[in-house]
């Protein structure tokens, strides 16, 4: 690789890694049906979304309204097996599949975790959804929500244009 | 327990669900995070040039097949095993919600609030339109969302997720104590 190529790659890497957590990538090239894998985890996700009631705009405001144990056990128990987990994996530097090194990014403090945090709170709690399950909610049918999600798409795209003049 | 058609407790959901953490990592190197699914949709249909849309969105494609992968999974347990019966709501939030009329508990959302009659209405634009803005905007501000930061970012110990789940949980408290009550009356 030339060095003129490995700097727009850091560049690019930079570039996503600011305020995105995906920027894990497997250095394989795979051919496009390996995706297939996570539909497949996505599915499951989709299921225990509907069977946990996750995706419930009434489940939210008892969240919020400490009028319920059932989000706070979901989200305590996912982020302690979840912990568990990353825990074992890096103790005993476990491979993926494709026998690749895991890699872990820290995420870098900046305002945008506060305000925006704040922001997306009040979002959360009016439509009783994050970005997961808005997608679920149109697929029980749900519909209308498709214009909820596109909504969010346009709030993603604003924050894009305006990010150079908000605080970070 | 019957699973097929009884909603699933929180003990065996939630560590389900935390599964899906390591799943992702083991299978292709990849962090758990749903929003980025919306900036990538962005960076593939309208980059219009902004800085933030400019890389290769195709690196995380990954990421639209899962969300594509929710959103199956969704229709295939509402049309194969949903929940039966209504949903068994807080009593308190119950009476509450009466007074604005919301007395349907079938579905997981309610659909006076959340249908297409209901957004030709000032209540319906706001809490549709409003909110998935605001979900939209304040996540890719946030730098992820509730799977990301408080899920896949505090389970690896990182105090900015820790932090940023604690401003959704207030702003959450905000909206549903204090502000909604004013949206539902409308």
């Amino acid at each position: 690789m030339k060095i003129k190529d490995i700097n727009k790659e850091s560049e690019e890497f930079q570039q996503r890694a600011l305020d995105t957590v995906c920027v894990n990538e497997s250095h394989i090239e795979h051919p496009w049906w390996h995706n297939l894998k996570y539909v497949f985890a996505g599915i499951l996700f989709g299921i225990i979304f509907i069977k946990a009631e996750i995706i419930s705009w009434f489940r939210m405001q008892e969240m919020f309204q400490l009028k319920s144990f059932h989000m706070y056990g979901i989200i305590g128990s996912a982020i302690a097996v979840a912990a568990l987990s990353i825990f074992l994996i890096k103790k005993f530097n476990v491979k993926t599949i494709y026998g690749e090194e895991i890699e872990f990014h820290p995420k870098i403090f900046n305002k945008g975790q506060i305000i925006g945090g704040l922001l997306f709170g009040l979002g959360w709690a009016m439509t009783g959804a994050c970005p997961g399950p808005l997608f679920a909610q149109i697929g029980t049918g749900t519909t209308v929500i498709v214009v909820g999600l596109l909504s969010a798409l346009a709030g993603t795209w604003v924050y894009g244009y305006f990010r150079d003049k908000l605080p970070h | 327990m019957n699973w097929i058609n009884q909603p699933w407790p929180w003990y065996i959901a939630g560590p389900l669900l935390g599964l899906i953490v390591p799943t992702l990592l083991l299978i292709g190197n990849k962090a758990f995070g749903i929003s980025s699914s919306l900036r990538h949709t962005c960076a593939a249909c309208f980059p219009a040039n902004i800085k933030f849309f400019q890389y290769d969105w195709k690196k995380e494609v990954w990421n639209l097949f899962f969300v594509g992968g929710v959103t199956l999974g969704a229709i295939l347990t509402t049309l194969l095993m949903p929940n039966s019966g209504n949903m068994n709501i807080n009593t308190e939030l119950a009476a509450e919600l009466n007074k604005y009329g919301i007395t349907d508990y079938s579905g997981l959302i309610p659909s006076k609030l959340f249908s297409w009659q209901a957004l030709f209405s000032l209540r319906g634009v706001i809490m549709i339109v409003g909110g998935g803005f605001l979900v939209g905007f304040g996540s890719r501000y946030a730098g992820g969302c509730t799977s990301g930061h408080a899920i896949s970012g505090i389970a690896n110990m990182q105090l900015p997720s820790l932090i940023a789940t604690c401003c959704f949980m207030a702003g959450g408290f905000l909206m549903s104590n204090a502000i909604l009550p004013f949206i539902l009356k409308l």
